[in-house]
């Protein structure tokens, strides 16, 4: 799984990310639909927040739905029923998703590797469970019409265009602050983990608490993502929490390039943007077009979109190098 | 008569049911041991080829007229030259990386499975009749016991013994042992490892088929069914550790019953208790009741 550190860095500089962003900014303008941006962003931060895990600590949890449901489910009835505000909702949410990862956490790295993700399974599981019986959840029919009110009181959230921005700028810190933590002394030994567990324990590293605090950030930033997707389309239901959606975040991480930065994000707008292409379309297909996108992926793309791109990259400096 | 409060016939009803269920557990988490241990694949689709039995079995009777005990044998088959055929053509690329991308591809292909079945049979599930020599009831004096219930626990117990006496008592299974001890130098000394391979993976497919037909008559057949099961006997796995093979049947006929008894007595509880047994082994013995810490 070792991949090279940042996607940019063999481009041409801060071009290429500035130039994203700048589509990103000029997207809805470009007739491109705010909700289904907003929508994909939300997914976006969710596989970059797994790909913390998965990409950079080498750990596979197979139960990241849990979080962002828990998170989605929180904030959803805080803000319809118990009328907060957008912000403190999102936070509580936040809060929630993280409280759930410390005590998922403190179970699952009891154990590494492919155990490691059966018990994420199965843990994200009970939370299922749990959100499928009570009282406050609405049980098959979720959450509805959560209401997306106003932004510390003052700029109402209501107006697609306007959340777009926040939800964007939202977005762009979640990725700098991703990048920081990866690039930071925490994210060289969360690498070092990765490479080779017994030599960071060798190291005198603390490694359980290390991957702790790694899986508790991951799960607070999937809540971060679960919660303003409540909000960007007004409900919560157990599609949030379920493992087919935790399976769907690995699969754009996967697919994007895992232990890359831009690769989730890649990762995610395709997928995202494939379902919404095909569910009118293909109806049951969806979920076969996306086992087989699973399978291609394993067998012959492992380095998903980016990695093979900057695979690409690496060998044709080779080859000019050597000519 | 009552035990705590419940109708004793309640109280064995349930025991009964949740023997039922941790056969089916003994019975898919004894395939996922015995294909992790020579494939190194934790495979996911385990609950899909479980599914795909008990529709083999289901179609079978339906457009083809092929009864019960037929299909108990052909389901296998069939389902393990599917197993073969996946092992062949896609296992084989990962034996030699990390063993998460063998979960994320099994993944792939129960999603796959579950795609197809759903697009043809819908979600509502089928009902599959009990077989008839195996109909109604006996009464035991204190209960009245479902005789198709009592087959199920008898017959898994078999298999799964019969599973166990293959790979511990036979020259065959020796050479399972050997495989998983060491791959390499048991292809020195001339068995055909490959194959050993192929067949391992198929016969677990052929077992959670079985499952899958043994199944049929209790519950719905749903193109769900595999999924839903699978995530528990994940947890079973983990609670058992895949050490041993005895410990695996253990395990899965003693949750079942934990899960059943939990139905009588406090059921909300009933579809998380066996995650909850799972956060407390890890937390007192990580390795799992039967495992050994690698």
């Amino acid at each position: 799984m070792s991949t090279a550190q940042s996607p940019w860095r063999h481009l041409a500089g801060p071009a290429v990310p500035l130039a994203v962003l700048a589509l990103l900014i000029a997207a809805p303008f470009l007739g491109v639909y705010p909700v289904f941006m907003m929508k994909a962003l939300c997914y976006a931060m969710f596989a970059c927040a797994f790909n913390l895990l998965l990409g950079y600590t080498g750990l596979l949890s197979f139960g990241h739905a849990a979080f962002f449901g828990a998170a989605a489910y929180s904030t959803g009835w805080l803000v319809r029923t118990a009328g907060w505000s957008p912000e403190l909702g999102v936070l509580a949410g936040v809060a929630v998703a993280a409280g759930v990862g410390l005590v998922v956490g403190l179970i699952a790295i009891r154990r590494e590797g492919i155990y490691f993700a059966m018990i994420t399974l199965a843990m994200a599981q009970m939370v299922y469970f749990v959100f499928l019986q009570a009282p406050f959840t609405g049980g098959e029919d979720g959450l509805q019409g959560v209401p997306r009110g106003k932004l510390f009181g003052v700029i109402p959230l209501g107006d697609d265009l306007t959340f777009y921005f926040i939800v964007l700028a939202v977005f762009v810190a979640v990725f700098l602050f991703i990048v920081r933590i990866v690039r930071s002394p925490f994210g060289q030994v969360l690498k070092a983990i990765r490479e080779n567990e017994p030599r960071a324990i060798s190291l005198g590293y603390d490694v359980a608490r290390y991957k702790l605090l790694a899986f508790v950030l991951s799960t607070a930033l999937a809540g971060l993502a679960g919660a303003i997707k409540t909000l960007v389309l007004g409900f919560a239901s157990l599609t949030d929490a379920h493992w087919t959606m935790s399976g769907e975040v690995i699969l754009m991480t996967l697919l994007g390039g895992m232990g890359t930065f831009a690769g989730p994000v890649i990762g995610a707008f395709t997928i995202i943007g494939l379902q919404n292409l095909l569910a009118d379309r293909v109806g049951e297909w969806v979920t076969v077009i996306i086992g087989a996108i699973f399978v291609i992926c394993v067998v012959a793309f492992r380095r998903g979109f980016v990695g093979e791109l900057l695979a690409w990259v690496q060998r044709r400096k080779k080859a000019l190098a050597r000519s | 008569m009552d035990i705590f409060g419940i109708p004793i016939q309640a109280f064995l009803g349930q025991l009964l049911l949740g023997l039922v269920n941790g056969s089916f557990y003994a019975m898919l988490s004894l395939g996922l041991a015995v294909i992790f241990g020579l494939l190194g694949i934790v495979n996911f689709a385990h609950g899909a080829l479980y599914m795909i039995g008990a529709y083999v079995a289901w179609i079978g009777l339906d457009r083809f007229g092929i009864n019960y005990w037929v299909s108990l044998v052909l389901a296998p088959i069939v389902v393990g030259v599917i197993g073969a055929m996946i092992e062949r053509t896609l296992l084989r690329h990962l034996y030699r990386i990390d063993p998460i991308y063998g979960l994320l591809l099994t993944f792939g292909l129960a999603l796959i499975a579950e795609g197809i079945f759903r697009f043809y049979f819908g979600v509502s599930g089928e009902s599959y009749p009990v077989p008839e020599q195996l109909a109604g009831a006996t009464n035991l004096g204190f209960m009245v016991l479902p005789n198709y219930r009592a087959w199920v626990v008898f017959a898994s117990l078999v298999v799964c013994l019969g599973t166990w006496f293959l790979i511990e008592r036979t020259r065959l299974g020796a050479y399972l042992r050997a495989g998983t001890e060491n791959p390499t130098l048991v292809q020195a000394f001339g068995v055909n490892v490959p194959v050993l391979v192929m067949l391992t993976y198929a016969a677990g497919a052929g077992l959670a088929a079985l499952a899958g037909v043994l199944a049929s008559p209790v519950i719905q057949v749903t193109p769900l069914m595999g999924s839903n099961l699978i995530i528990v006997v994940f947890a079973v796995v983990v609670i058992g550790g895949m050490g041993s093979i005895l410990g695996s049947i253990l395990t899965g006929l003693g949750l079942g019953v934990i899960e059943g008894l939990t139905k009588v007595f406090y059921p909300e509880a009933s579809n998380i208790v066996v995650f909850v047994i799972m956060a407390i082994v890890l937390m007192i013995r990580p390795a799992g009741l039967f495992g050994r810490e690698r």
